[in-house]
């Protein structure tokens, strides 16, 4: 079975490779956007030095890191969510629930493969871009990384199980746009996306750091930075195992009673 | 030039009379003696504008189709683009300046970009669908009709929703106005439409170019984002805090400055970083007008390779 | 009926004196950039068109045919101005298309079986009006073309019906209603009968046949049916490789290639080999037997002689596709 899902993996890796200009277009335009919000952060950490407990090298570090997981833990939309609605909605999911595949791991497999070509086609050429202009804190041992590997892995399992759990509401809702919406924008905001977490004021940045979302962006580039160290960094780990061990077995529930339902509807 | 090849058959039916009813004046095929001859360029784009308007409210109406959905991406696109605004708030909790900017200057500045940018957005957003239009050949289609290609790519899905972000630029402009420290001069108070005005128009031509630019590279859509959502994103702060050289790129290369930073720095009595002579604050209008003759080049200089090509 | 003043004029009546398409040593030569390796890429050019030439006349429907790739569409985007042509001379009712695309528009009408131009979510009746407005029909011409549509289309039902909850058949119909509306001197038709039920082909031949005799409108018209061939074009011009290979009646491509009709019949139990006079038995797969026969014969004693002799569960009949039909011509040749 393991085979199986390895395949599916590789699959989902290859069907993104094959748009080489439009990645190529997407790395430019996270390189841009990269670019413009570095100065704004410069700005802002030039009046504010050490803010968030960032220097002013990891808060560039922190852009360039969030724009090279952007796509890959698909902070902006445009990963499976949009399909597997498709598919609900066309009533086509009743083939897939009938598969000896199991609907999650299928999922979960394709998704993991988008994301490992994206990681390595978006993620990789704007981080150096970021390097080449900036002066930027990466870590020189192989430890911190292989960390920082372990967090992103499980960032896209949270990424994953969220946008499963959005793409499963289109059994109950006729319109998904709203959910879907609501979502994004949620994604956006907690993860860090727009500003670093320990940036957030008081209490709103203990909520934000304690939600799943900051899994996604926060926690990795906080664990590549070398904010966490030794059992800290464990500690951070847990949490985002933590968070999406939960949130799977969430959309695994979920998928139970979608499932029911379809059965209830005769398919 | 095909102006002077007047049609030399205008009006002469050479087929079997009385085989059709006829239009007025039994002009063959077309109606109306006038529509059947080629225009002159002010004709044309009055046709164009017809058009424009014709297709979008076909739009409108097939989106008033799903109400409900309509109204939660129209409140979507009102909250995603208010996050820019939330990320310049949550800034100023911790700053009383950026960039020597007050927060109701960053405002002023990030209001004016954001209706001109949604401005834009409206009317010419669609531009960016051009690429998959040639690729599953369904511009083809639009090719068949005696309207502009141009007008019936940029109505092509008209994304009524995006009045989200313009809602939202007036808002935080209008905020932005008590509060900012101006002496609202004739010459300032005549700025601010002038500016709103020719950012729509700067922008707009950024995205046609970037329609033009899909005639060539299809899968290319992302890159005109850098420019578009990118450079409304930058225009949102105060220029003093980029590295000169960008600042000249926006000036110069696609002239973004012209959208809100050189008019709002002379409403602001702010100096700007590169130090150009202040009629340039004025000049938005003029460039926009620039933009446009370049922007209609582009696009037939595309749509000539296009019909060379097919693909 | 329909408001058709001055007596309807037969094909053969225009046919000669005035050619409503014309085109001479037409080419298309496409520059074809190929991969060969991870970047590198082989240019090499592509002659789609090789020096086409042909005239129709007003008034008569053509058939336009060939396999995949043969050029058809190209020639039909070069006659409609959507392309420009690398080489030749192309006139369209006294126009050229490369030039004068806009004005050209308002005297041909296309209709793509296999792409709508209908409005999906709004009732059929609103793609009309944009129809109107956007070709600057006036009323008189445009409520007469309406009604004369909705009379021999049968659209009356459907006008207030939203586009996305017509049928395929209907759907078609109501497409051709939308490229007669503004009264084309050229209809072009691409696969009008493609993914149709019998009925609703049958409809649309009809319909097209009625329309052009009584208006004149000139027809090209591609297709894989061979049956819409039969029952519309007295002409057919078959296109290979960029190239005419065929001008002419439709008669004398059945001679060159002597098509051949299948007759597929499925009995209740898996029978021997039968016998069936004036034709051949091709195949038997379990109960189901296929014979063919002479595609100008009829199949009705074949049938008659069938249903009396075994037993008969299900019977249907296949055309001999275009591109079977091409092949013996060729094979012939």
């Amino acid at each position: 079975m393991g085979g199986f899902y390895g395949a599916v993996v590789t699959r989902g890796f290859r069907r993104y490779a094959t748009y080489r200009t439009a990645t190529a277009a997407g790395v430019f335009t996270n390189s841009v956007f990269g670019l413009i919000i570095s100065y704004s952060y410069l700005a802002l950490w030039h009046q504010r030095p050490h803010l968030g407990g960032y220097s002013e090298p990891q808060a560039l570090t922190y852009v360039w890191l969030g724009q090279a997981l952007l796509t890959p833990m698909a902070l902006m939309g445009g990963g499976f969510e949009d399909e597997l609605m498709e598919r609900i909605r066309s009533g086509d999911i009743a083939v897939d629930l009938y598969r000896p595949a199991d609907l999650q791991a299928w999922w979960l497999s394709a998704d993991l493969g988008r994301m490992g070509f994206q990681l390595l086609g978006r993620g990789v050429v704007p981080l150096a871009c970021g390097a080449l202009v900036f002066d930027l804190t990466l870590p020189a041992d192989a430890a911190t990384w292989l960390l920082f590997a372990v967090s992103v892995l499980l960032g896209g399992l949270v990424s994953f199980a969220i946008r499963f759990l959005v793409g499963l509401t289109a059994f109950w809702l006729l319109d998904g746009t709203g959910v879907s919406q609501a979502t994004l924008l949620t994604g956006l905001f907690f993860s860090g996306m727009l500003l670093p977490l320990t940036v957030f004021p008081g209490v709103m940045g203990e909520i934000a750091r304690a939600l799943p979302w900051s899994a996604m962006l926060q926690v990795p580039a906080d664990v590549l930075l070398g904010r966490h160290r030794g059992g800290d960094a464990l500690l951070a780990l847990a949490f985002q195992a933590g968070w999406a061990v939960v949130l799977l077995a969430l959309g695994r529930l979920l998928q139970t009673a979608a499932a029911r339902r379809v059965v209830v509807q005769g398919g | 030039m095909a102006e002077a090849r007047a049609d030399a058959r205008g009006g002469v039916r050479t087929g079997l009379p009385g085989q059709r009813a006829g239009g007025p004046g039994g002009a063959p095929g077309g109606y109306g003696p006038g529509w059947d001859r080629p225009d002159s360029s002010v004709r044309r784009a009055r046709e164009a504008v017809r058009a424009y308007v014709l297709i979008v409210r076909m739009w409108v109406r097939s989106t008033m189709a799903y109400r409900t959905s309509f109204v939660l991406t129209a409140l979507g696109n009102f909250a995603a683009t208010g996050l820019d605004f939330a990320t310049i708030l949550l800034m100023f909790s911790h700053i009383h300046r950026l960039g020597g900017f007050t927060l109701p200057e960053v405002a002023f500045l990030y209001g004016a970009c954001s209706t001109s940018f949604g401005l834009a957005d409206l009317v010419m957003g669609s531009m960016d669908r051009l690429g998959r239009r040639v690729r599953d050949g369904t511009l083809d289609t639009l090719l068949l009709r005696p309207v502009p290609v141009l007008a019936q790519v940029a109505a092509d899905r008209f994304a009524l929703r995006r009045i989200g972000r313009i809602t939202q630029g007036v808002l935080v402009f209008g905020w932005s106005l008590p509060r900012v420290d101006v002496h609202w001069t004739t010459v300032n108070v005549l700025i601010v439409p002038m500016m709103l005005l020719s950012g729509g128009v700067i922008f707009s031509t950024v995205f046609v170019v970037g329609g033009a630019f899909q005639f060539w590279a299809q899968d290319a859509s992302e890159v005109q984002n850098s420019v578009t959502y990118g450079g409304a994103t930058m225009l949102q702060y105060p220029p003093g805090i980029f590295a000169r050289d960008l600042v000249r790129g926006v000036t110069f290369v696609v002239p973004l400055a012209f959208v809100n930073w050189l008019p709002a720095l002379r409403v602001l009595g702010e100096p700007d970083p590169l130090g150009l002579p202040g009629w340039l604050d004025f000049a938005s209008p003029a460039v926009a007008a620039v933009c446009c003759v370049l922007a209609a080049a582009a696009w037939r200089a595309g749509l000539r390779t296009y019909r060379s090509t097919g693909s | 009926m329909h408001d058709l003043n001055g007596p309807s004029s037969g094909p053969e009546a225009v046919a000669g004196p005035d050619p409503v398409i014309e085109l001479e040593d037409v080419e298309k030569v496409f520059d074809v950039r190929r991969k060969t390796g991870w970047m590198r890429r082989e240019r090499h050019q592509v002659r789609a068109v090789d020096g086409i030439t042909f005239s129709v006349p007003r008034g008569e429907i053509v058939g336009y045919i060939g396999p995949n790739g043969a050029g058809k569409s190209t020639t039909i985007k070069m006659l409609t101005g959507i392309l420009n042509p690398s080489a030749g001379r192309i006139r369209v009712d006294g126009i050229d298309p490369a030039r004068e695309r806009t004005r050209l528009a308002r005297r041909i009408g296309v209709v793509f079986g296999q792409r709508t131009t209908l409005w999906w979510d709004l009732p059929l009746r609103d793609s009309y009006e944009l129809v109107r407005r956007m070709y600057r029909i006036p009323d008189a011409a445009y409520t007469r073309n309406l009604d004369a549509c909705v009379e021999l289309l049968d659209l009356g039902p459907l006008l207030e019906v939203p586009v996305r909850q017509l049928s395929l058949g209907q759907r078609m119909r109501g497409d051709i209603a939308a490229a007669l509306l503004h009264d084309p001197e050229v209809l072009y038709l691409d696969e009008p009968t493609i993914g149709l039920d019998v009925v609703s082909k049958s409809r649309v031949r009809g319909f097209l046949r009625d329309f052009n005799a009584e208006r004149g409108t000139t027809i090209l018209l591609t297709t894989h049916d061979l049956t819409d061939i039969e029952s519309l074009c007295r002409r057919v011009m078959v296109i290979d490789h960029g190239r005419v290979m065929y001008d002419g009646g439709l008669g004398g491509l059945h001679d060159t290639g002597e098509s051949e009709r299948t007759l597929v019949a499925d009995f209740a139990r898996e029978l021997p080999p039968v016998e069936l006079p004036g034709a051949r038995l091709v195949s038997a797969d379990g109960p189901r037997q296929s014979f063919a026969f002479p595609a100008g014969a009829s199949a009705a004693p074949l049938v008659a002689e069938l249903a009396a002799k075994h037993p008969l569960v299900d019977l249907s009949i296949r055309e001999p596709a275009i591109e079977e039909v091409i092949a013996r011509m060729y094979g012939a040749s």
